[in-house]
């Protein structure tokens, strides 16, 4: 029999197992100070998590963020640069935000941005912004969306974007189009799309249908008709207009593409990561997103660049705009102080000073183009249009994307009138909306007259909580 | 085999009227030290969770700032959800689906494997790999093989015999049906299994006073074969009401709930409440759904139990 001494040891050592496998279950908050193993800058340094790219993004992209990460650690001796896979997506951003796993610095659309610091859930970096002599650059609207009603600044917009009709040029060759001449009306974005999938057998056509970019792109071609979906009342509320022409036309639009000219492809369950993916293969003529996707489409998604083609979105009806999207660098409130002023160096040295700094918006571009990165994505300005258009100059030597085949829409976004996407409830009301795309694509007799109705009382019911 | 308990030995009567000491003496502690990891583990993963969650269905939170309490307003919002009555319909035409296909053929499977005599193993192994396959890869692979075009491998299969292309997941009507028929592929060798264990336990000479009487093969499956499996099928029955009733994976990663909403199940709603806001989600309202749907089935288990208990014992 086991003496008694024999059994507590037995007792300890399995406490003590369980104890360290405890702690080692347990993780660090990442913004914790460390020591440095050189011993510069006194001995310490401040761990700074940052997101970086989306999971599957190319060896080479973090090969380019690499170097920036050891620019910026040369320049900043006592920050230890963590970079973080990460990309926005509405249910893993949920998920990160409630357990507490998102870097220290992060980016979010602006649709989430009013929200998220009414919230409390983003840091006041107001005097940062001051002392860095920004609060007067960038584009008013712009910095309206990161301005909470006590005044203060809670983020740097950092990239804009319009809506763009992107499209495939080996496709449009295929099909007897002119990959210089893209449609400009909804009517030529229709012929267009029968004629390739005549000629080919793809989809001429493919729309976002799930996951809240159904109705993101809905309301997209809405505005592109001169349709609003929301109409923001100034006194914080808002009234669903979604029951509006804009909206039925593209709804029609959709269902004669499917069920009239068969031209849409057999495919309605696509999101941004998916209908990129689809495109990128060549199995998609046209479609509308962001105009920032060719980063994407090549660089994770493997798209010949030469068949990339980019024109601006057709508009018609009264009134029809372009919309905007975009993101913004935040920082998260938990981090202390140390850890917030290395943010802010970070955010000020890798997003910012690029773009209204000469020598470093060269070498980010350089960093970029030597990692075979994409440099020269066409976007919007956040700063001013002056301003942008100057640090293009600056760049032009690193500009390694196809710009003579995104001039259609570099040559033609200026003349279009530039729409915020509607601030109430905003991924809610474009997740209520998605259906509506799939009864079109997939219901030959869908009454799109009920469901706008129905869309636009359960929307109204939504802003009304 | 025995089922009758051994007498419990004297030094266990002992132990239970032992004092701290004699307890401390007899390894009490080690077995304590041994079993709390996995005390602590079960209290934190498991327990605080459904505490919590319990707690959360009468709160208004977004897990960030403090919760407010909001009494039985998120089971209110819930029952008024227009989108609930819809859940619950794809869940049970999904759980009808799945019994009236993924029922019976485990059972017809079983019975005519046991009925091989060479290459059992092997017969055994065939069946039982879907479910060595990982889930989520799973699906992703029939994801591709419903691929709705014609050149699609299910259509390009139908094309052969002369079937027009059916438009599987891209279709209201076909969508729910095309999970079903995974998750049947998915969940088969499972069940095969384990009425193939409970085949051995039927007696042969059953078999053989059947054959005496001149039973045919359908006659023995139906009169000696069912009667003996019955306890095994009742709680397979009942383990499939509760897996269908709490499917979620298919229609999360085959349709997320489309199209048209044609394939949101309970659980897949319990998931937009929570996750589809990228600014919090409705926590409140998703442990509402997610209580009163363990509510429901809890009751109906305890139903079940009793009126098979009736049966079976009758």
């Amino acid at each position: 029999m086991m003496s008694i001494s024999r059994r507590t040891a037995a007792a300890g050592v399995t406490l003590a197992a369980g104890a360290m496998l405890l702690t080692a279950c347990t993780s660090s908050d990442g913004a914790e100070t460390t020591s440095s193993s050189d011993g510069s800058a006194g001995g310490t340094k401040v761990e700074l998590r940052v997101a970086t790219f989306p999971p599957g993004a190319d060896a080479a992209a973090y090969e380019a963020f690499a170097t920036q990460e050891a620019q910026f650690e040369d320049a900043n001796p006592d920050i230890d640069v963590i970079g973080v896979e990460y990309e926005w997506t509405g249910p893993t951003f949920a998920v990160q935000l409630a357990g507490g796993s998102l870097p220290d610095v992060f980016t979010v659309p602006f649709t989430d941005s009013k929200t998220l610091l009414e919230n409390g859930q983003l840091m006041d970096v107001t005097d940062e912004i001051d002392a860095l002599g920004y609060t007067d650059s960038f584009n008013p609207v712009i910095l309206d969306g990161v301005t909470g009603a006590d005044g203060h600044i809670y983020g740097f917009p950092r990239q804009a974007y319009a809506m763009g009709l992107h499209y495939n040029r080996d496709l449009f060759e295929q099909a007897g189009l002119d990959p210089d001449d893209p449609p400009a009306t909804w009517d030529e974005v229709r012929e267009a799309a029968k004629a390739i999938t005549e000629a080919t057998g793809k989809a001429g056509y493919a729309q976002m249908a799930i996951n809240n970019t159904g109705g993101w792109q809905l309301t997209a071609q809405t505005v592109s008709r001169g349709g609003r979906t929301q109409v923001d009342d100034g006194d914080g509320t808002y009234t669903s207009t979604i029951n509006n022409e804009g909206t039925k036309a593209t709804l029609e639009f959709l269902h004669d593409l499917r069920w009239v000219d068969d031209s849409f492809g057999y495919k309605v369950d696509l999101d941004w990561g998916t209908i990129n993916q689809e495109f990128a293969a060549g199995n998609v003529g046209m479609f509308t997103s962001g105009s920032d996707v060719y980063t994407a489409l090549v660089r994770d998604f493997g798209m010949e660049a030469g068949d990339y083609g980019l024109t601006v979105m057709p508009l018609e009806g009264e009134d029809p705009g372009t919309l905007g999207g975009g993101d913004i660098a935040v920082v998260s409130p938990t981090v202390d102080d140390a850890t917030k002023a290395a943010a802010i160096k970070w955010i000020d040295w890798y997003y910012m000073q690029k773009l209204m700094n000469e020598a470093a918006a060269v070498a980010d571009a350089q960093a970029l183009a030597d990692a075979g990165q994409a440099v020269g994505t066409p976007v919007l300005p956040v700063l001013s249009r002056e301003l942008y258009e100057e640090s293009q100059t600056w760049i032009a030597d690193y500009v390694n994307v196809p710009v003579d085949q995104m001039a259609p829409f570099t040559d033609r976004i200026w003349d279009q009138t530039p729409v915020g996407e509607p601030k109430g409830k905003t991924q809610e009301i474009y997740a209520l909306l998605d259906p509506l795309v799939q009864a079109v694509l997939t219901d030959e007799n869908a009454d799109i007259d009920a469901l706008l109705t129905q869309a636009d009382a359960d929307a109204q019911a939504l802003l009304d909580q | 085999m025995t089922t009758t308990s051994p007498a419990a030995p004297p030094e266990r009567a002992a132990r239970r009227r032992g004092t701290p000491a004699t307890w401390l003496r007899s390894g009490g502690l080690s077995r304590l030290a041994f079993a709390l990891p996995m005390i602590l583990v079960f209290l934190v993963f498991s327990w605080t969770p459904i505490v919590r969650s319990v707690v959360m269905s009468f709160q208004e939170t977004n897990l960030l700032t403090p919760a407010t309490w909001v009494g039985i307003d998120n089971f209110v919002a819930v029952l008024n959800d227009p989108l609930l009555g819809t859940a619950v319909r794809n869940t049970l035409y999904f759980a009808a689906l799945a019994l009236v296909m993924g029922f019976p053929i485990p059972i017809l499977m079983a019975v005519l494997m046991s009925e091989v005599r060479r290459g059992k193993g092997v017969y055994s192994a065939l069946a039982y790999l879907p479910v060595v396959v990982p889930p989520v890869v799973a699906v992703l692979l029939w994801k591709v093989f419903y691929d709705a075009s014609p050149s699609g491998v299910f259509n390009t299969v139908l094309g052969a015999v002369g079937i027009s292309p059916q438009p599987w997941l891209q279709s209201p009507d076909t969508a729910m049906p095309s999970l079903v028929i995974e998750a049947t592929w998915a969940a088969a060798g499972g069940s095969i299994i384990i009425y193939l264990a409970a085949l051995l336990s039927v007696p042969p000479e059953l078999y053989d006073a059947a054959e005496v009487d001149g039973a045919s093969i359908w006659r023995k499956a139906w009169h000696v074969t069912l009667p003996q499996l019955r306890n095994v099928i009742f709680v397979m029955l009942i383990l499939q009401i509760l897996a269908t009733a709490q499917i979620f994976l298919e229609p999360f990663l085959f349709t997320g709930g489309g199209p048209n909403n044609a394939t949101v199940t309970v659980l897949l709603l319990i998931y937009r409440y929570a996750f589809q806001n990228s600014l919090g989600g409705n926590y409140g309202m998703a442990t509402a759904l997610s209580v009163m749907l363990a509510m429901f089935l809890a009751v109906l288990s305890w139903v079940y139990f009793r009126l098979t208990n009736r049966w079976s014992t009758s």
